[in-house]
């Protein structure tokens, strides 16, 4: 009922040039900008007060990480081309692209899953050292972070028939909500990469 | 997402839909309203258990002693219920009572109705907010019962170590905490994106109500300020729970024993998360206030806001410079003198705009007939409460008086003269002002006269004392005056301030007359739905959009799309049939 009357969810605001969903999500970034921003600073702080605070290098596997590096950037090149074949209003192929980043998403959690039981394994637990506990931390909410985006992408992928079918600028615009989350999420990891594991 | 097929229709919802599961924003805003005194109310009963410690410590308090078999045995209080309380009335009150007020109910219910559109620009989303901050405040209000150990007693700030090593109720804390953070973002996206995307035609950024404005600059307050804290709140919870050691530094000694954890953490670095989010909190806390003050001022003197622009600037300034203040609470840290000076010239800075829209306000009273509403009364005490709070501010944003007045009461009395006859006042009034809205009859005027000058008188009667306490060096969080079986008394080891001993009788007398008083608002409030006068669409002849609907406004609002030709505050102008020129009738052709 009030959901028909609300202007500018499918079409883009005419002085602002966005749909309300987009600003959203452009707003909902800056909030995780300041989380992490946060979280960066404290390793900052403690890394530069601990003396006995290790190169990341010493214990964390680099060539995992490199391939992850690698996964998490194909998978937001996949993103993008199954928001693409929306726009060329091609469904099947947005279903091919959507199910890789999927897949891909699967294929980091599950490296990571590896990587954290290598530690685990050596009794590297996050209260052995502060830089242990940030890098369980950072990495954990990262985590985290991938896991909603599979949720996202899933329900889009299981739903794309009848959403594509009923409103299909909603879902594209839907779409390409979630692929800015996602390239956000990559661009996290990018910072994470060598601040964990090269420097 | 699914939408009802049938969505373009109007159709009968179940009460559970209508009431309880609503997307409507006046819905939520009432029920972000309610729950949000309800809790003011828990917070407040939480504090006057506290005042019969300080008054009378060591006595027996009759009858409510009974209630808590475990925090009060026989009557007495035990000092690890003290904190309990002391930290839960601080986060009862902020976190789930006055910011859900303000920006909650008041955001929700207005900004939508300001800006002349339908409803928010997430509905669904606006529902989750209000239902996260629910799930939030029952499980800070269930760590009373549930935790073991009782509920959080670090204060409401939290600060490590003495958080990390705390009971379990600091683990309900942090989970409530980021239940809340959530919810609060959840609503402010929402209200930045319903004032960017959707104002009525013609509604330019600078025809809007100074209140619309207002809560703009607070939810970007709280879209930037709040995610520092969640991080602080996550590794505070990987203290607590994985046994990592951010917040605590090597060789910490509890007990006589050390303790066994691999330490290298900094204490402070968990000050500065805190207070980043804390103290744009505070303007949180007072934004939204100001701006429902200013639309109450402006209806009832009849004229325009003197200086509508001058206003708009200050508040973004203060939203700006609210995020360089924040180490001004963390003078005593031993942070270094360089970062002292820059906080406390920054602080100085900040007073500039507070001043800037007092000073507006003050001037829009000039040579205005003024209507003395209920409303208005509280409108008016605000702004003399409100330059108390900000002035005792002062001193305390100066490094070497903070020195001596830290941690003392006078801190108390400041931000409670700045939040409680400040932003509650303002609160209150815009509950009586909005009301009619809402459900069509005013609030008794006389209860309500009596619920204005019983809590005027007595709440002064609580903080003013607390100055000149403060002023004589008692400090603050202490459970027991005088100090149990040892024979001495604090007032052996704090004999400058045995003269002022007495004053706790008296705010604590004050307290609970205050809180009788708010007995009366209870009653008007449910009475008046039923019996209370009835008011027409635009009871107090105002002219921003929210008054240009049926009362109370049908879902979706308003019956026609309105437009807007006219600037917020066009009362008396010259020429014109009535005193008030509503912002979407067009100007009559010259």
């Amino acid at each position: 009922m009030s959901e028909a009357l609300i202007k500018y969810i499918d079409t883009p605001h005419p002085v602002t040039g966005v749909t309300n969903s987009k600003l959203a999500i452009w707003l909902f970034l800056a909030t995780e900008v300041m989380l992490f921003g946060g979280l960066f600073s404290a390793y900052i702080i403690l890394r530069s007060g601990d003396p006995s605070w290790p190169h990341g290098s010493e214990f964390l596997d680099i060539k995992l990480a490199t391939i992850n590096t690698m996964v998490l950037i194909t998978s937001s090149v996949t993103m993008v081309m199954a928001w693409a074949s929306l726009m060329m209003k091609n469904l099947s192929k947005f279903r091919l692209h959507m199910g890789i980043t999927i897949i891909l998403s699967f294929v980091f959690l599950v490296i990571k899953y590896f990587e954290y039981s290598h530690k685990i394994h050596l009794e590297y637990y996050p209260k052995t050292h502060n830089f242990f506990g940030i890098y369980y931390t950072l990495t954990g909410l990262h985590g985290l972070h991938i896991l909603g985006g599979v949720f996202v992408n899933l329900y889009f992928l299981i739903t794309s028939g009848k959403a594509w079918r009923e409103a299909p600028t909603l879902f594209t615009g839907r779409v390409e909500a979630a692929g800015l989350y996602w390239h956000f999420v990559d661009l996290v990891w990018i910072f994470l990469f060598p601040a964990l594991y090269l420097l | 997402m699914s939408h009802d097929q049938d969505s373009h229709h109007e159709h009968k919802l179940s009460f559970i839909q209508k009431y309880i599961f609503s997307v409507d924003h006046k819905v939520i805003g009432i029920q972000y309203g309610i729950t949000a005194l309800v809790f003011l109310f828990i917070g407040f009963v939480l504090m006057m258990l506290m005042r019969w410690q300080l008054a009378y410590p060591d006595q027996p308090m009759p009858i409510l002693g009974s209630l808590f078999p475990n925090g009060m045995p026989e009557g007495l209080m035990s000092p690890d219920f003290y904190n309990e309380l002391g930290a839960m009335h601080g986060t009862i009150m902020i976190f789930l009572g006055v910011v859900p007020l303000g920006v909650g109910a008041f955001g929700n219910y207005l900004v939508p109705l300001q800006v002349g559109a339908p409803d928010m620009a997430f509905p669904k989303m606006n529902a989750a907010s209000y239902w996260t901050y629910f799930v939030g405040g029952v499980v800070m209000f269930a760590s009373f019962f549930l935790a073991e150990g009782g509920a959080a007693q670090s204060g409401w700030t939290s600060y490590p170590p003495l958080s990390v090593l705390a009971g379990e109720g600091q683990t309900f804390w942090l989970v409530g905490m980021i239940f809340l953070i959530t919810s609060s973002l959840l609503g402010s996206v929402n209200i930045v994106v319903t004032i960017i995307q959707l104002r009525a035609p013609g509604l330019s950024f600078f025809k809007l109500p100074f209140h619309v404005w207002a809560q703009f600059v607070t939810s970007f307050l709280l879209l930037l300020a709040f995610p520092p804290l969640e991080a602080a709140g996550v590794l505070q919870l990987m203290d607590r729970v994985a046994g990592t050691s951010f917040f605590m530094p090597s060789g910490l000694v509890m007990g006589e024993t050390v303790l066994d954890i691999a330490g290298g953490g900094n204490v402070v670095l968990y000050q500065h998360l805190f207070w980043f989010l804390a103290h744009p909190e505070v303007y949180v806390l007072i934004l939204p206030a100001i701006g429902l003050i200013t639309e109450i001022i402006a209806t009832n003197t009849r004229k325009p806001l003197y200086g509508y622009k001058t206003i708009i600037y200050a508040a973004i300034f203060l939203g700006f410079m609210s995020f360089l203040v924040w180490a001004h609470h963390m003078f005593m840290t031993g942070m270094g003198t360089v970062m002292s000076d820059f906080f406390q010239v920054t602080t100085m800075i900040i007073s500039v705009p507070s001043v800037v829209i007092l000073t507006v306000l003050i001037i829009t009273l000039w040579g205005s007939s003024i209507r003395f509403t209920l409303p208005m009364h509280f409108a008016l005490a605000f702004l003399p409460m409100f330059a108390i709070g900000g002035l005792t501010g002062l001193p305390l944003g100066l490094t070497a008086s903070d020195i001596y007045l830290h941690d003392t009461y006078y801190v108390i009395g400041h931000f409670h003269y700045v939040v409680a006859p400040g932003t509650l006042f303002a609160l209150f009034a815009a509950v009586y002002h909005w009301y009619p809205k809402a459900t069509g009859r005013k609030m008794s005027s006389f209860w309500g006269k009596m619920h204005f000058w019983g809590s005027f008188i007595s709440i002064n009667f609580v903080f003013f004392p607390m100055l000149l306490q403060g002023i004589s060096h008692l400090n603050r969080r202490m459970y027991n005056f005088p100090l149990t079986g040892e024979g001495t008394t604090l007032w052996d080891i704090y004999p400058h301030a045995a003269s002022i001993q007495d004053l706790n009788v008296i705010i604590s007398i004050a307290a609970w007359v205050l809180g009788a008083f708010q007995l009366i608002f209870i009653v008007n409030f449910f009475l008046s739905m039923k019996f209370g006068k009835k008011a027409g669409d635009n009871p107090w002849e105002a002219t921003t959009l929210e008054w240009a609907t049926p009362t109370p406004p049908p879902h979706g609002n308003f019956l026609t799309e309105p437009s807007v030709y006219r600037g917020p505050y066009e009362y008396s102008v010259p020429g014109e049939e009535q005193d008030f020129s509503p912002q979407h009738i067009p100007p009559k052709p010259a």
